[in-house]
C-alpha cells in the first residue's frame, strides 16, 4: 500500500475535495425534490453513493472502508428500510387502526391532512436513499474489494 | 371502519420484511440471537394467519387497500378462502423449517447463519406476499422477492450448488419475464392491473389474439417456475445440492405457490368463460400425465436421495396440474372442482417437507447422500427412518395417508368425466412410487452394514439427531397419517367449497 500512497496525485484530490460536497448536496436535493418533480429516493441515493465511488477512486479502497465501515453500511441499508416501512406502521399505530398501511395522512405531523401526506411521502424518500446509497456502497465494495481484504486482514 | 383482523394481512407481510432486515442488524452484534427473532416473528404470522383464516370464513373476504387508494388506481391485498388456505400451509410448513434449521444450519452453512436467516425470512415475506396480494403487478414483484432469495439460498453452499443455482436463475427469470409480458399485454389492452378490476374488463375482448397470447405467456411462465414437465430441467439440481430445510421448502410450498398464481391467474382473472373456449385445461392434463409418468421413471433411476425426492416433486406436480385440469369438469362434491388440487397441495407440502428434513438428517449425521450408503441405519436413527417411512408409505399412497386421499379423489375425479387411461396412469404412478421408495427403505431395514468396514465415525448405541431436528420431522410424519383422517372425515371441506363457489367450480346448488 505503501508504494500507491506515494502516487497520490495532487490536482485530482483537490479537485475531489471540492467536488464531493456539491454532488453529495446535490443528492440531498434530489432526494427532497422528489414528491413534486424528476428524482426520488432511489435516484438521490445513486448520487450520493457515486461521490463516495469518486472518494474511492481518487485516495485507496483501505481509506474508503475507513471512512464507511461494513457494519456502519450494513446497518444504513436496514435502517432506511426500517424509515420506509416503518412510516407506514406509524399511520396505522397513530390513527388507533382507522387508516390503513402507508396512509401518510393520518401521521400528526401538521394539523393538514394533505401536508401530512407529503411529509410522509419525503420520509420514506429519504429512507429510500439511505438504503439505495449502502447498497450500492456494498455492492461496489464486493466487487472491487475481495483480494484487498483478504491481504488487509 | 377497519376491524383489527384487516390489518393483520399487511402485518405478516410488513414483520416478515422488518424481521429481515432486523436480524441482519442483530447478527453484526450476536450471533446467536437472530434465530429467536426468526422464530418469533414466524409464529406471529402463524397465529395472524389463523385469524385470517377464521375471519374469512365467518365474514368473508378480507379487502384492504394500502395508503387507502382506491382499488383500480391503488394497490389492494385481497384475502380470501384460497390464499388463507394457502397462507396457512406456507406458515405451517416455514415454520416446521425454522426450527429443524436450528442444529442443521451450523452443520450446512457454518458462519453464514446471519445472511442465511436474512435470506430465508425474506423468502417468507415474499411468499406472503405472493399470496395475499390481489394485484397483478404486485404478484410479479413479490415472485421476484422469493426467486431472488431463492437464487441465493440455494447457492448458499457453494461448489456445485453455484452451477444448480445459476441454471435456476436463468430459467427463473425467463419464467418471470413471460409472467411479465403477459401482465403486459393485458394492461395494454384494459388499462388496469388489479385482478378483480381485470375479470371485469376483460370479457368483452376474450376473442382478441393479444388477451390469448398473454394467457398462454402466463402458463408458459408459471410452468417454468412450478416445474412442469417439459421446464422442470432446473429442479433436480436446485433442489438437491440446497440446504435441507430450503429444499423443503423449494419443493414442499414454493412450487405450490406458482401453482396457486396460476390458479389465481386463469379462475379470478381470465374466469371461467374464457377457459371454456379454449382447450388449455384438456391440454394441460395430458402435459400433466406426461410429468407424472416422466418423474417417477426418472425417480427410479436415482442414486442420489436428494435427487430422486426432486423427481418425485416433478411428478407430484403432475397430480397437482392434472388435478387442476380436471376442474373444470369433474363437479361431483368431495372431488368436484379444485378440491383434489388444493388438498394434494397441502399433502404434498407435508409429504415433501418431511421427506427433504429426513434426507437432510442423513446428510447432518453421517453425511450420507447415495442411497446405496443407507445399509442398517434404521438401527442407528430410528426415530428418522420411521418418519422417513410413513412419509413414503404416504406417498405411495397407502390408506390413510394423506397420499391416499389425494390420489383416490383424483382417480374419482378422473372416473367421473370417463377417462380411464388417467386412472391407469395414476395407479402405474403408484407402482413407480413404490418401486423407489420402497428400494430406500429396504436399504435401511433389510440390509445389514457391511461387517468390519465401519464406514461413518463412531458407533454409539445412540446416533440420532438432536431434538430440535427430530421434532420437525416427527410432526410432518404424524400429520401425514392424521391429516389423511381428517379428509377423509371431510372437516376441512368447507372451505374448499367456498373456494370452488367462489369460482363457480363443482355442482352448483
Amino acid at each position: 500500500m505503501n508504494s500507491k500512497k506515494e502516487e497520490e496525485n495532487v490536482v485530482i484530490e483537490t479537485a475531489s475535495r471540492i467536488m464531493i460536497p456539491f454532488i453529495q448536496l446535490f443528492a440531498l436535493y434530489v432526494i427532497t425534490h422528489g414528491a413534486l418533480g424528476p428524482g426520488g429516493g432511489f435516484q438521490g441515493g445513486v448520487v450520493f453513493a457515486s461521490s463516495y465511488f469518486l472518494y474511492i477512486v481518487v485516495f485507496n479502497i483501505i481509506e474508503g472502508k475507513k471512512r464507511l465501515p461494513e457494519s456502519v453500511y450494513t446497518t444504513l441499508s436496514s435502517t432506511g428500510l426500517c424509515i420506509y416501512a416503518g412510516v407506514g406502521l406509524l399511520s396505522i399505530i397513530l390513527s388507533f387502526g382507522m387508516a390503513q398501511y402507508l396512509n401518510y395522512g393520518f401521521i400528526p405531523f401538521t394539523s393538514h391532512f394533505e401536508k401530512n401526506r407529503s411529509l410522509g411521502i419525503d420520509l420514506v424518500e429519504i429512507g429510500v436513499g439511505i438504503t439505495v446509497m449502502a447498497v450500492m456502497v456494498s455492492i461496489f465494495f464486493d466487487l472491487a474489494g475481495k483480494e484487498k481484504k483478504d491481504k488487509g486482514e | 371502519m377497519t376491524s383489527f383482523v384487516e390489518h393483520l394481512p399487511i402485518l405478516i407481510i410488513a414483520i416478515s420484511l422488518f424481521s429481515a432486515l432486523t436480524i441482519l442488524v442483530v447478527g453484526w452484534f450476536n450471533n446467536r440471537s437472530c434465530i429467536f427473532i426468526f422464530w418469533l416473528t414466524l409464529l406471529a404470522q402463524f397465529i395472524m394467519s389463523l385469524f385470517i383464516l377464521n375471519h374469512v370464513l365467518a365474514y368473508g373476504p378480507i379487502h384492504y387497500w394500502l395508503g387507502g387508494w382506491k382499488p383500480p388506481w391503488g394497490i389492494e391485498l385481497v384475502v380470501d378462502s384460497l390464499n388463507a388456505y394457502i397462507l396457512i400451509i406456507l406458515l405451517f410448513l416455514s415454520l416446521a423449517c425454522a426450527i429443524y434449521s436450528k442444529s442443521n444450519i451450523e452443520h450446512e452453512l457454518p458462519g453464514k447463519r446471519v445472511s442465511f436467516y436474512t435470506l430465508f425470512q425474506l423468502l417468507i415475506a415474499g411468499l406472503c406476499g405472493v399470496t395475499l396480494t390481489g394485484d397483478i403487478f404486485n404478484m410479479f414483484v413479490f415472485i421476484e422477492i422469493f426467486s431472488i432469495s431463492a437464487y441465493a439460498l440455494i447457492a448458499a453452499r457453494g461448489k456445485i450448488a453455484l452451477k444448480a443455482s445459476f441454471t435456476y436463475l436463468i430459467l427463473g427469470s425467463i419464467g418471470t419475464c413471460f409472467f411479465l409480458l403477459g401482465i403486459g399485454f393485458l394492461y395494454s389492452i384494459t388499462g388496469s392491473l388489479n385482478l378483480h378490476d381485470l375479470s371485469i374488463l376483460l370479457p368483452p375482448f376474450y376473442d382478441n389474439k393479444v388477451v390469448k397470447a398473454a394467457f398462454v405467456f402466463f402458463i408458459v411462465g408459471l410452468s417454468i417456475k412450478m416445474a412442469l414437465f417439459p421446464f422442470h430441467t432446473w429442479l433436480p439440481d436446485a433442489h438437491a445440492f440446497a440446504p435441507a430445510e430450503i429444499s423443503a421448502m423449494l419443493s414442499g410450498i414454493m412450487i405450490e405457490i406458482s401453482t396457486y398464481v396460476f390458479i389465481r391467474v386463469s379462475f379470478s382473472v381470465f374466469t371461467l368463460e374464457f377457459l371454456k373456449l379454449l382447450p388449455v385445461f384438456d391440454i394441460l392434463c395430458w402435459v400433466a400425465v406426461a410429468a407424472i409418468l416422466m418423474g417417477s421413471v426418472m425417480a427410479i433411476t436415482q442414486v442420489n436421495l436428494k435427487r430422486m425426492l426432486a423427481y418425485s416433486s416433478v411428478a407430484n406436480m403432475g397430480y397437482i396440474m392434472l388435478a387442476v385440469g380436471l376442474s373444470l369438469s369433474a363437479v361431483e362434491s368431495p372431488w368436484g372442482g379444485l378440491n383434489p388440487a388444493l388438498m394434494h397441495i397441502a399433502n404434498h407440502a407435508l409429504m415433501k417437507g418431511c421427506l427433504f428434513l429426513a434426507a437432510g438428517a442423513f446428510i447432518y449425521k453421517a453425511n450420507l447422500w447415495n442411497i446405496t450408503e443407507f445399509r442398517g441405519l434404521a438401527k442407528k436413527m430410528p426415530y428418522t427412518c420411521a418418519a422417513f417411512v410413513i412419509a413414503a408409505i404416504s406417498m405411495i399412497g397407502i390408506p390413510p395417508s394423506v397420499g391416499f386421499v389425494s390420489k383416490l379423489y383424483i382417480i374419482m375425479a378422473s372416473i367421473e368425466i370417463k377417462n380411464y387411461f388417467f386412472v391407469a396412469v395414476l395407479l402405474i404412478s403408484s407402482l413407480l412410487n413404490l418401486a423407489y421408495f420402497w428400494r430406500v427403505i429396504e436399504t435401511m431395514y433389510m440390509k445389514h452394514e457391511e461387517g468390519g468396514r465401519s464406514s461413518h465415525g463412531s458407533h454409539g448405541t445412540s446416533e440420532e439427531i438432536p431434538l430440535g431436528m427430530l421434532i420437525p420431522i416427527l410432526l410432518l410424519s404424524s400429520l401425514c397419517i392424521v391429516m389423511g383422517i381428517v379428509w377423509l372425515g371431510k372437516v376441512p371441506i368447507p372451505v374448499l367449497d367456498q373456494v370452488n363457489l367462489m369460482f363457480g367450480l363443482g355442482k352448483v346448488p
